[in-house]
């Protein structure tokens, strides 16, 4: 199996002394989704932005074989796709449009390339003919899809998702959900969402305080009701309580 | 939220919004410098400018209230700068009051010219309301640029433009929160409380500046600003430019 993600003893500290992510040590293949699950400030943000070298910790990274390293910035940007958790702050300009083809353009391709990239994208995300809006009236729902149709205009190997469904209602949730799914490349997921990343990853690992605490199948790490308490993922017994007093 | 935008009915169609924005822009420049430089009395000029400035906005179809009520906003800074000079001015006494403990003047001179400022103030923000309401801010833009402005000043209007109403609803949603814990207080506490939300906005902006710039160079940002489509000039600019010079430089030599 070829390994997309290769990452040995990461560590990184903020600029205020605090350290971020501890001895990080994750290989990642191609014939699996990642989910990166753990409580608020476990370091979730910090490691996706690692993987296209927006952050760099003390160790070098290795993105489908190629280290993430000043001079691949380029090439590992365009492959790993990065999409944030506040679409305000990843569509920054006047139309939807120009959001999408502002990785195009920076590419360099040619105008005609651009505009089949732009209407491709935004057909994968289900948004054509959103091209001349304003993302400011866009919906939630709205805006995270847009959102990931500007890193899909990249044709990215890897899609890293930073809480895709927060904020959003359980429909829209669903049919992001949906459309997450059929895009055909590997996805690298953060989320405190549990249904989510049922639905979309294989493998999960547990993040807390900047350490990897569990690392193993969707399925068997969801499932471990007390492995998921230990880590504030999952409500104690005699809160649950709470539920039944109604 | 919705807010009503800058360039709310830049997409009607009429033959106004069909020019390039860039014969737009300087049709609008050349306007407001004839406008400024035509002498104080010139009234019959004056009128001209009226006329012309009255019909582009006609064949704009733009509302005439919304292009009333708009062009009254410049006034309160025109009479704050204005307002003092018939006081000042020399000239024949048209009135003389006592106020308090002084005695103040107007002269003729001076109303004149806080008149012919009102005026030529109220022809510049006309000519302005159909530039901005008939051009869609992205392609005022991308003219301006086509004509040479630095593209950092660009990008500054194109992202002020992108996130004033993202900064409005921040500050709204803080009002909001503010009001539902407020209970009285003196003045004092209130402007201190304004004081700290204006701060947190600050910051806040700040960090989603840093959070955007990082989402730039996800895409591939780098040192230099591209861009993709330019703007053509079609036939209609060039009547338009011609139509539009000749009015303003006969206005200049017949009335001068």
């Amino acid at each position: 199996m070829d390994k997309i993600v290769d990452i040995e003893n990461l560590s990184f500290f903020y600029p205020d002394g605090h350290q971020g992510l501890k001895d990080i040590n994750l290989v990642v293949y191609s014939a699996e989704n990642l989910a990166v699950i753990g409580p608020n400030g476990a370091g979730k943000s910090t490691l996706l932005l690692h993987l296209n070298g927006i952050l760099r910790g003390n160790n070098t990274i290795k993105v489908f074989g190629l280290p993430v390293e000043e001079e691949n910035l380029k090439e590992t940007r365009r492959k790993v796709g990065l999409v944030f958790q506040d679409p305000d702050d990843q569509l920054f300009s006047p139309t939807v449009f120009d959001d999408v083809a502002f990785g195009p353009i920076n590419m360099g391709y040619s105008e005609l390339q651009v505009k089949q990239r732009v209407a491709q994208a935004l057909k994968l995300v289900g948004m054509d003919g959103y091209e001349q809006r304003s993302p400011h009236h866009l919906s939630v729902g709205e805006k995270k899809r847009i959102a990931i149709a500007t890193v899909l205009s990249l044709n990215p190997e890897l899609l890293v998702l930073d809480e895709p469904s927060s904020n959003l209602d359980p429909r829209s949730k669903w049919s992001l959900i949906e459309v997450v799914k059929r895009l055909p490349m590997n996805k690298i997921i953060a989320a405190h969402d549990l249904e989510l990343i049922r639905a979309l990853c294989q493998r999960t690992i547990i993040l807390d305080g900047g350490i990897i605490v569990a690392d193993g199948s969707t399925t068997n790490i969801l499932n471990d009701v007390t492995l998921l308490r230990a880590h504030g993922l999952a409500p104690e017994e005699k809160l649950l309580k709470l539920q039944a007093d109604i | 939220m919705k807010h009503s935008f800058i360039d709310k009915y830049s997409d009607l169609d009429s033959l106004i919004h069909r020019l390039d924005p860039r014969t737009k822009f300087i049709a609008s420049l050349v306007f407001i410098i004839s406008v400024v430089l035509t002498p104080t009395s010139n009234w019959r000029a004056f009128a001209l400018h009226l006329c012309l400035v009255t019909s582009l906005l006609i064949i704009a179809k733009l509302p005439p209230f919304y292009v009333l009520k708009r062009s009254l906003v410049i006034f309160p800074f025109v009479l704050l700068v204005a307002v003092f000079i018939p006081f000042l001015k020399p000239g024949e006494i048209a009135g003389s009051y006592n106020i308090w403990l002084w005695q103040v003047s107007v002269t003729y001179a001076g109303l004149l010219i806080l008149a012919n400022v009102a005026v030529k103030a109220w022809l510049c923000i006309f000519s302005l309301i159909l530039l901005s309401a008939t051009t869609k801010l992205v392609d005022l833009l991308k003219g301006l640029k086509q004509l040479g402005i630095p593209k950092v000043i660009i990008l500054i209007l194109s992202f002020m433009y992108r996130y004033i109403f993202v900064l409005v609803d921040e500050a709204m949603r803080m009002r909001q929160a503010r009001d539902s814990r407020s209970f009285g207080g003196g003045r004092l506490r209130q402007l201190k409380t304004l004081g700290n939300m204006i701060g947190t906005l600050f910051i806040r902006s700040y960090e989603r500046g840093e959070s955007i710039y990082a989402a730039m160079l996800c895409r591939g940002f780098g040192d230099e600003i591209r861009s993709l489509r330019q703007l053509g000039f079609k036939r209609i600019d060039a009547s338009f430019g011609v139509a539009f010079g000749l009015v303003i430089i006969s206005s200049a030599i017949i009335f001068w």
